[in-house]
C-alpha cells in the first residue's frame, strides 16, 4: 500500500514537471538567435563539404554563396537539405559531382538555424527560415 | 652533464610532440632539404620552375610528344575546344599555342606510337601525330571506346597505355563508399557492391581497335574507388595507379572516428596492379599509420577491425583526402640520378580534412629502385596554393593535377585551377 502511495506520487511528481515545459516558447526566435545557433549546426553537418568559406569544392560541392538555390524560393532550399540531391543538374551553369544526402534527422529548429545562418553569411544578404515553414516542408510532421 | 641531459629530453620531448601531431608527417616531408622560390614554387635545390603556359582553361591531364608539343585536356571546353596543343616559342621554355580542337570536355590524355589519346567522361578518342608531333587532321578523331559509365561522381577517364597495344581506362566508382544511401550518415554497406561490376576499377581494350565497349574489353583490375593518376612503368612492365580514397569517414562515422583519424585517414595508395587484381574497395580502406588494411564501417568495420587479406597492399601509402591527380614515372636523365624510375605524384588538394587545415596541393616524389620503392615519399614541388595554410579549397590558388615528361626530361605540372603550366627543369644551381 506505502509503496503504491510513493509510486503513484513520483508519477504525480514527473507529470507536474513535464506538463507545464513549453520547449518552443524558451527559443529566442530573433533572426540574429537562429543565426548564431546555425553556426553550431553549419560547423557539424555543412562545413566538411561546403567549407570554412561557404565556397564549396570547385566542380564537387557547391558554394553556398551566390547560389540561386539557397538564395531563391526557401522552400527549395529546405527540400534540398530533407531530401539531399542526388541529380545531376547543373546549378547556375556549374555541374558538381558529389551527392549530398538527406539530412532529415535535423530537427525543423536546426534546420531553420541552419539555413537562417547561411542565407546571412558569406555574402549573403537573405531572409530568415523559420520552423514553421520547415515544418510546411517536411509534411506538417513535427520532429 | 645535468645541462646536457636537460637539453636531451627537450629534444626528445620535441620529437615526441612532433611525431604526435597528425599533420607533421607532411611538414616533415616538406623540411627535407633546403627550398627555393620558382615561379612560385618550393623546389629542392638545383631546381627551377617556370610558367610555361597560362590561362589554359581547365587543364586536367597533359602529354608531350618526342618532338616536344606539349597537348593539354581541358575540363571545360575553351572556345568551343577541349583540347590545346603548344610548341616551343623560344629559348626561354614558354609556349604558344599551334592547334584546338575536340569538342567534348574531359580529362585522359596520352600519346603512344604516333597516335594522340584523349578522354572523354564517356569515351576515348584518338588522332594521328604527324613526323612533327602534330595531328594531322584535328576533324578526324578515331573513336576508340565508347559507352563508358558516366553517374555524376567519379566521372573522369584517366588513360595509361603499355608497350604491347593495351589502353587502361578508370571507370570511377559512382559512390563514396557503396552505402544504400550515398554519403549518407551511418548507412549501411550494399553487400556484394553493384557498383562494381561496371565501375570502380580499370578495364583494358585495345589500343588500335574502333567503338569498343565493356564487352570488348575486360575488368583488368578491381576494387579501386577512383584512379585518377595511373602510369606504365616500363621497369617492372606494370601498371601503377594512385587510388583517391573513400571520404567522410568522420562525417558518417562519428562513433568510431574523430575529426583528427577523419582528416588523415584513409590513405591514399599506390598499388601495383596485375591482371585481376582486387584492392579492396569498398569493403576496406588503408590505415598507414598502422600499415594494415581495415575494415570499413559500412561493412561492419569501427576504426579497430583489420580488413580481409585477400585484398591487395598498397606499394606506398599517404595521408588521407590529398587527392591524387596523376602519377609518372620519371624515365629522363636530366634531374639527378635518385630521380630516375622514382615516381612524381600531384596532389590535387584535399577538402575533406576541415576542421583541420587543408592538405596536398603539391607534386610528391617517391624513389624506386629495381621497380620497389627505395625510400620515404617527400614534396618535390610545393606552393602551388599560394599561401602555407588552406582552411577551405577554393581559396588554393593553384591545384596540380596533371604530370608529364617533356623530351629533355623536363617535368610539367599542369593547374587545373586557373590552367597554369608549370616547367620544372634540373639546373644544378
Amino acid at each position: 500500500m506505502k509503496s503504491i502511495v510513493i509510486i503513484s506520487s513520483i508519477t504525480v511528481l514527473l507529470l507536474s514537471f513535464k506538463q507545464p515545459k513549453k520547449p518552443q516558447s524558451k527559443i529566442d526566435s530573433s533572426p540574429q538567435a537562429s543565426i548564431n545557433r546555425g553556426v553550431a549546426v553549419y560547423r557539424k553537418e555543412c562545413m566538411s563539404c561546403h567549407q570554412a568559406d561557404g565556397g564549396g569544392v570547385p566542380h564537387l560541392n557547391p558554394p553556398l554563396s551566390e547560389n540561386t538555390d539557397v538564395l531563391g524560393d526557401k522552400k527549395k532550399i529546405i527540400s534540398i537539405v530533407l531530401k539531399g540531391m542526388e541529380d545531376r543538374i547543373p546549378l547556375d551553369g556549374e555541374y558538381y559531382s558529389n551527392s549530398m544526402a538527406s539530412h532529415a534527422h535535423l530537427s525543423n529548429l536546426e534546420i531553420a538555424d541552419v539555413l537562417t545562418y547561411i542565407r546571412a553569411s558569406f555574402g549573403n544578404k537573405a531572409s530568415a527560415v523559420t520552423p514553421a515553414e520547415v515544418a510546411l516542408v517536411r509534411g506538417g510532421k513535427k520532429k | 652533464m645535468y645541462k646536457n641531459m636537460f637539453f636531451l629530453f627537450l629534444l626528445l620531448s620535441v620529437v615526441v610532440a612532433t611525431k604526435a601531431s597528425s599533420d607533421t608527417l607532411i611538414e616533415k616531408q616538406r623540411n627535407l632539404g633546403v627550398l627555393t622560390e620558382n615561379a612560385g614554387l618550393k623546389l629542392p635545390v638545383g631546381f627551377a620552375a617556370i610558367v610555361a603556359i597560362e590561362n589554359a582553361g581547365r587543364a586536367r591531364h597533359l602529354a608531350v610528344t618526342p618532338q616536344g608539343k606539349v597537348y593539354i585536356k581541358s575540363g571545360k571546353l575553351i572556345n568551343g575546344k577541349s583540347v590545346l596543343a603548344f610548341k616551343q616559342e623560344d629559348a626561354s621554355g614558354k609556349l604558344a599555342i599551334t592547334q584546338s580542337f575536340d569538342r567534348i570536355a574531359g580529362t585522359g590524355i596520352a600519346i603512344k606510337n604516333g597516335y594522340l589519346y584523349t578522354s572523354s567522361n564517356e569515351e576515348v578518342f584518338r588522332y594521328k601525330l604527324n613526323s612533327n608531333g602534330d595531328v594531322e587532321d584535328t576533324a578526324k578523331a578515331q573513336r576508340i571506346i565508347t559507352g563508358l559509365i558516366n553517374r555524376r561522381q567519379h566521372e573522369s577517364k584517366s588513360i595509361a597505355l603499355d608497350n604491347a597495344g593495351n589502353i587502361y581506362v578508370n571507370i570511377g566508382a559512382y559512390s563514396n563508399s557503396c552505402q544504400e544511401k550515398d554519403r549518407a550518415k551511418g548507412s549501411k554497406g550494399i553487400m556484394p557492391c553493384p557498383v562494381l561490376d561496371s565501375a570502380g576499377g580499370i578495364w583494358c581494350f585495345k589500343a588500335d581497335k574502333e567503338n569498343q565497349t565493356y564487352g570488348d574489353g575486360f575488368r583488368y583490375a578491381t576494387g579501386l574507388r577512383n584512379v585518377m593518376g595511373l602510369d606504365w612503368n616500363t621497369q617492372t612492365n606494370s601498371l601503377f595507379v594512385m587510388q583517391h580514397g573513400r571520404d567522410q569517414l568522420y562525417q558518417s562515422w562519428p562513433e568510431y572516428f574523430d575529426t583528427t583519424s577523419g582528416a588523415e585517414l584513409p590513405s591514399e595508395c599506390m598499388y601495383e596492379l596485375h591482371k585481376g587484381s582486387n584492392c579492396g574497395w569498398p569493403y576496406i580502406y588503408y590505415n598507414h599509420l598502422l600499415h594494415k588494411k581495415m575494415l570499413a564501417p559500412e561493412y561492419g568495420g569501427d576504426g579497430k577491425k583489420e580488413g580481409s587479406n585477400e585484398f591487395q597492399d598498397p606499394v606506398v601509402a599517404f595521408p588521407g583526402h590529398m587527392a591524387p591527380n596523376a602519377l609518372l614515372f620519371y624515365t629522363g636523365n636530366q634531374f639527378p640520378s635518385r630521380y630516375k624510375n622514382g615516381a612524381f605524384i600531384a596532389f590535387h588538394g584535399s577538402w575533406n580534412r576541415s576542421p583541420l587545415p587543408q592538405a596536398g596541393y603539391f607534386v610528391a616524389f617517391v624513389p624506386f629502385k629495381n621497380g620497389k620503392p627505395s625510400g620515404d615519399w617527400e614534396v618535390f614541388a610545393d606552393g602551388f596554393a599560394g599561401k602555407p595554410i588552406i582552411n577551405s579549397t577554393r581559396s588554393a590558388e593553384h591545384r596540380p593535377c596533371g604530370l608529364a615528361q617533356g623530351p629533355d626530361g623536363s617535368l610539367y605540372v599542369s593547374d587545373d585551377s586557373k590552367g597554369t603550366i608549370y616547367k620544372i627543369t634540373y639546373t644544378g644551381k
